[in-house]
């Protein structure tokens, strides 16, 4: 017995121009937060951008970027929504308000299932929204995604930090290329982020301040834009992208 | 239409198995599709003949139906799957993602969602044959 879908993944990302997976050892960093602003970032930047939220069973970036009713279209596959200038696909457009309990083999088929049927046709960036950890979603974009890149989101706690390092390392020994580390969250002045990932031999992208202003302006993408969360995000995206 | 993505992989994947296994055309493709995606075989079968082509263009489809079974990880309760009991909208979700059943079915012994899906979910390739 042979699953016909894995077959067809590479194809359908085959017109993405990077796939970049935003992921942490640890969870509640901002990785949902990160990677719904860069992709708004990068969408006024007029790239062309797609989001994926892969957090399955804990989705939030619809709440971030106050969408109500994304639903994909049907049309010889899943046509992705478009909000807020993005092509746009979550899973809560199918569970709706429901929880959605599953297992990692669940999550392994789900996720097989999207990237199997989703036609993101041509885009300069595709964002994911990983779930937190060294989780079966992670084993499996890294599997089933040829070319994905990981942008790491750590806080300025060790405690983030010691399973970001890790992360880094898996990533490292699986040749899985990674775009780099961002410290979310900075409340005082500290090296031991951006040392502790230099010394480890990958590159640290920067710092977002904790901003209070962030969670008075979720759901409403043109505040939240303006927060210095996002313009900090902004310079460093410009910097990694362009 | 999900049908045309699922055919899409399929003709990708038995075009891969003929490439690995020397195959100059394929002749016969056995496919199951478990009745939890609630795959209609018409579009399926459609869908497959439309893209097929090179070394799959004479190549014959045949399709069974799996029925899909469910079993409860706490009361180990079996029951099967009935696409009846469920709104339009709920269904169509399984259909697009079979592991959403998890938010409108629970067991019916017990009450939980942590159930495991046996056999029935989707789409599989069950044997390619062809003349090398
Ligand atoms: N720089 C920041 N300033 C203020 N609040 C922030 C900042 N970054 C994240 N938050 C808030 O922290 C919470 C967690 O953020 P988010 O949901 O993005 O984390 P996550 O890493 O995706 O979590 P999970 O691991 O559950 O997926 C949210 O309420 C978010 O609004
Ligand atoms: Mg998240
Ligand atoms: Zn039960």
């Amino acid at each position: 017995m042979i699953d016909p879908r894995k077959s067809i993944i590479n194809k359908r990302l085959g017109r993405v121009k990077h796939i970049i997976a935003v992921s942490s050892g640890k969870g509640g960093v901002g990785k949902s937060l990160v990677a719904s602003t860069l992709a708004l970032i990068l969408a006024n930047k007029k790239f062309k951008v797609g989001l994926f939220d892969a957090d399955f069973t804990s989705p939030s970036t619809h709440l971030i970027l106050g969408v109500k009713n994304a639903k994909p279209r049907e049309e010889k596959g899943v046509i992705p929504a478009h909000v807020h200038g993005l092509k746009y696909v979550s899973i809560v457009a199918y569970s709706r308000e429901n929880a959605l309990p599953l297992r990692g083999a669940d999550v392994s088929n789900a996720l097989m299932e999207l990237f199997a049927t989703i036609i993101w046709g041509e885009l300069d960036f595709l964002i994911v929204d990983m779930p937190p950890g060294i989780s079966d979603a992670l084993l499996d974009v890294i599997r089933l995604v040829k070319g994905i890149n990981f942008l790491i989101v750590t806080t300025p706690s060790p405690l983030a930090f010691e399973t970001v390092k890790k992360l880094l390392e898996l990533l490292a020994e699986l040749k899985v290329p990674v775009v780099g580390v961002v410290e979310n969250m900075k409340i005082r002045e500290s090296n031991f982020i951006p040392q502790n990932v230099r010394d480890a031999g990958f590159r640290f992208l920067g710092e977002l301040p904790f901003d209070p202003k962030v969670e008075d302006s979720l759901g409403n993408v043109d505040t939240l834009l303006k927060t210095d969360f996002a313009i900090k995000l902004a310079k460093i995206a410009l910097e990694i992208f362009l | 239409m999900h049908e045309w993505a699922l055919a899409e992989a399929i003709i990708s994947s038995v075009s891969q198995i003929a490439e690995k296994e020397g195959l100059k055309e394929v002749r016969e493709v056995k496919i199951k599709v478990g009745e939890l995606q609630q795959v209609e075989v018409e579009i399926l079968e459609f869908a497959l003949s439309e893209l097929k082509m090179d070394k799959l263009k004479n190549a014959k489809f045949f399709i069974e139906a799996v029925r899909a079974e469910l079993k409860c990880r706490v009361c180990e309760h079996k029951w099967s799957f009935s696409r009846n009991r469920l709104d339009k909208e709920s269904a169509e979700a399984i259909h697009f993602v079979p592991e959403t059943v998890h938010a409108y079915i629970k067991c019916p012994r017990c009450g939980s969602p942590d159930f495991e899906i046996l056999q029935g979910r989707g789409v599989w390739l069950e044997s390619v044959k062809g003349v090398k």
